[in-house]
């Protein structure tokens, strides 16, 4: 590849081209929209890409790996993070050894989210460097820029991308010297990776060595870029909302800052005394606002209705000329729905026709929400269904109890469903329950991933599979059963029935292939047939 | 510095918004031009509304059209077009369903790359840059009727204008 080379790249994809180029040396995560391309990407460049069952197994083998001597990266969405700071919190102490950063690609505005928490706050939390890019070209810079800083340092960093720099494509040049890759080798070093307390204590106090080192190479030769304009307005700014920025105020003094944790004080200092008002856009909370606040500098917040919500162009000019009128509303478009022939179609009827009280999850079968189902009583996070609608049985007055049944796909049982079985096995509830997985043999709302489920790997090459009725079975549910939601949904529906009525514990799995991904699984499945 | 090119492509998931969209902003990046395309995954997919936009010119910063700025709005599916009207800028170009003869398409499924032919015709890309982004998006066995498709299009055009 020549170094030279113009590239037109989405965010994500410009991310997995510089794990590349810097020589990672394993790449994994979880499926999550918006940061699924990374790893897929990473794949297609020949590069080592897994999908790990969940966000924190994800990352802990990222941290063995980077134990190991090698860079790592690891990929998830925003909420992915919150499955993940247990680790997060402590491989910030322990430190690394081969580069590692791990991927957080919020969701502002929650296009295909629960909620739309700012990951700016773990970087801080966490004590780990977090850089924040704004386009592609500086997804692919920052990527390198995080594996010199994590190495330099040997600190875990942050790389916290939104929606509209994962998935927006621009322009992207090349590094033409990008750092090479050390082997790797193990070196004991005990004492800062056990973390017994009195390990630990003095682990958290070079962690706070470290950060005041990055913080003023950040003041020195961070990755700021200062616009010169006019001195009437200064705007502080990073990420996506510096674009929007430069568009609505060409005429502003803008600082951007790359990296925003630890932010370079001093240099917002200065960059303050030059102008007569300073304004900080950010997109979600007010994190450049406190932390400025905090150090003494004078610094206009937006306001508070324009934290909801993605920032752009528009909210920029009303929140320089302090326009707090209430905002167009945009056109409501026609809202996603179960494609035709969906398989959990005949689930959602089913739990509709049995008046059940539905313990939802994460996946395309949240749709079950909407009309005409309108079959779900909760969602929460991956693999909420099983643990909720237990506390439900727990709860609820007899008659109540005994209609609650827990939803919840394949993929997600993977992440996070299976605990919660087991809490189902050790604390009954005296009306039993029922947990339905609905396994369409993909992980269908990110894009038709694989899964520990489905037996083949990130690369759709056959590898070992959990068998959910095997697993299912050995933790001590009573009634299993398998059946075929789309062959009969009155049969379907009458087994739910029974069980419901059993009193006992249950686990149905409807098994059938998710109707976009089936041709595809054909052609895997007959791939295999023919290596073997 | 030239003005930004603001285009919106608008229709169903599954009707090849993203592809079309893919295909614009490749184009516009070879011919030259600093392109931005920005578009939502996910949830948008299974079948409910997808708008994708594409802006190209000397220097692009924010990817998403801002509202009442798209110089061109092409949808693909008539229940879209007035959900997205909003979009255009006053005197932009409304690039709807209807600016082809379906029955003329060898394939059906090709109306998204019809409707960019359309649009081709009133942009500042060449013909063969167009016929080199849509080679480089299309197996060869799909090429033919996506080609068939554009080319509809791009004279669909040239007839309403002459």
């Amino acid at each position: 590849m020549t170094r030279s080379e113009r590239l037109f790249l989405s965010g994500d994809e410009a991310v997995a081209l510089a794990a590349r180029d810097a020589g990672v040396a394993l790449a994994t995560g979880y499926p999550g929209t918006p940061s699924t391309e990374i790893l897929e990407h990473f794949a297609t460049l020949s590069g080592r890409a897994q999908w790990a069952p969940n966000e924190k197994v994800a990352l802990e083998v990222a941290i063995g790996a980077s134990f190991a001597g090698a860079r790592a990266i690891v990929t998830m969405k925003h909420v992915g993070l919150n499955v993940a700071a247990d680790p997060l919190f402590t491989v910030a102490y322990t430190g690394v050894h081969g580069a590692l950063v791990v991927v957080s690609a919020d969701d502002p505005g929650m296009w295909s989210s629960q909620n739309e928490q700012d990951n700016r706050r773990y970087a801080q939390a966490a004590g780990v460097p977090m850089f924040e890019p704004s386009d592609s070209q500086d997804a692919y810079d920052y990527t390198l820029a995080a594996i010199e800083v994590s190495e330099r340092w040997r600190v875990p960093v942050l790389l916290r991308m939104t929606t509209r720099v994962c998935h927006a494509k621009s322009v992207v040049r090349p590094a033409a010297n990008p750092p090479s890759a050390p082997a790797p080798g193990f070196v004991r070093d005990i004492k800062s990776r056990v973390m017994i307390p009195a390990y630990a204590r003095p682990a958290h106090r070079r962690l706070r060595e470290k950060l005041a080192a990055i913080a003023g190479w950040n003041e020195a030769s961070g990755p700021a870029v200062e616009i010169a304009g006019d001195t009437d307005t200064g705007i502080i700014t990073s990420g996506i909302s510096y674009m929007h920025v430069r568009e609505a105020a060409p005429e502003a003094s803008v600082l951007k800052i790359g990296m925003t944790y630890p932010l370079p004080v001093e240099r917002i200092r200065r960059f303050a005394a030059g102008v007569k008002r300073l304004v900080a856009i950010e997109e979600g909370d007010p994190y450049l606002v406190e932390a400025l606040r905090t150090a003494g500098i004078a610094v206009e917040g937006r306001p508070e209705m324009y934290r909801f919500g993605e920032m752009n162009v528009a909210r920029v000019r009303r929140i320089l000329k302090g326009d707090t009128s209430p905002e167009p509303k945009p056109a409501a478009g026609k809202p996603p729905q179960l494609c035709p022939g969906c398989p959990h179609r005949n689930v959602f009827t089913s739990l509709r026709n049995l008046d059940c009280i539905v313990s939802g999850d994460i996946g395309c079968y949240s749709l079950g929400v909407l009309p005409p189902f309108e079959a779900m009583d909760s969602l929460v996070c991956m693999g909420a269904a099983i643990g909720v609608g237990l506390g439900m049985r727990h709860t609820l007055p007899p008659g109540q109890a005994r209609r609650v049944v827990s939803v919840i796909g394949d993929s997600t049982f993977v992440h996070s469903g299976i605990t919660g079985l087991v809490e189902m096995i050790y604390n009954p509830p005296p009306s039993g329950h029922v947990v339905l997985i609905l396994d369409n043999g993909t992980t269908a709302m990110t894009g038709m991933q694989e899964h520990p489920g489905t037996g083949r790997d990130l690369g759709h090459h056959k590898t070992g599979r959990v068998v959910f009725e095997d697993l299912v079975r050995a933790l001590g549910v009573q009634l299993v059963d398998v059946i075929d939601p789309s062959a009969d949904q009155q049969a379907f529906q009458n087994l739910v029935k029974q069980r419901l009525d059993s009193g006992q514990l249950a686990v149905i799995i409807a098994r059938r292939n998710c109707l976009l991904a089936a041709g595809k699984i054909k052609q895997y499945e007959k791939c295999e047939a023919s290596h073997e | 510095m030239s003005k930004v090119i603001n285009i919106i492509i608008a229709g169903l998931g599954g009707q090849g918004v993203v592809r079309a969209s893919d295909i614009l902003a490749g184009a516009a990046f070879r011919a030259g031009y600093d392109v931005k395309k920005s578009e939502i995954h996910g949830m948008s997919q299974r079948g409910g509304s997808v708008a994708s936009d594409v802006r190209f010119g000397d220097a692009v910063f924010s990817p998403m059209v801002p509202p009442g700025e798209a110089d061109y709005l092409v949808v693909f599916d008539a229940g879209q077009v007035e959900a997205n009207r909003p979009q255009l800028r006053p005197g932009g170009r409304l690039i709807a369903p209807d600016s082809i003869d379906e029955r003329q398409l060898v394939n059906r499924r090709c109306l998204n790359i019809g409707l960019l032919g359309v649009l081709s015709a009133h942009l500042e890309i060449g013909e063969e840059i167009w016929l080199e982004a849509l080679s480089a998006s299309f197996p060869e066995k799909l090429l033919q009727s996506n080609l068939q498709a554009f080319r509809l299009g791009r004279e669909a055009d040239r007839k309403e204008n002459s």
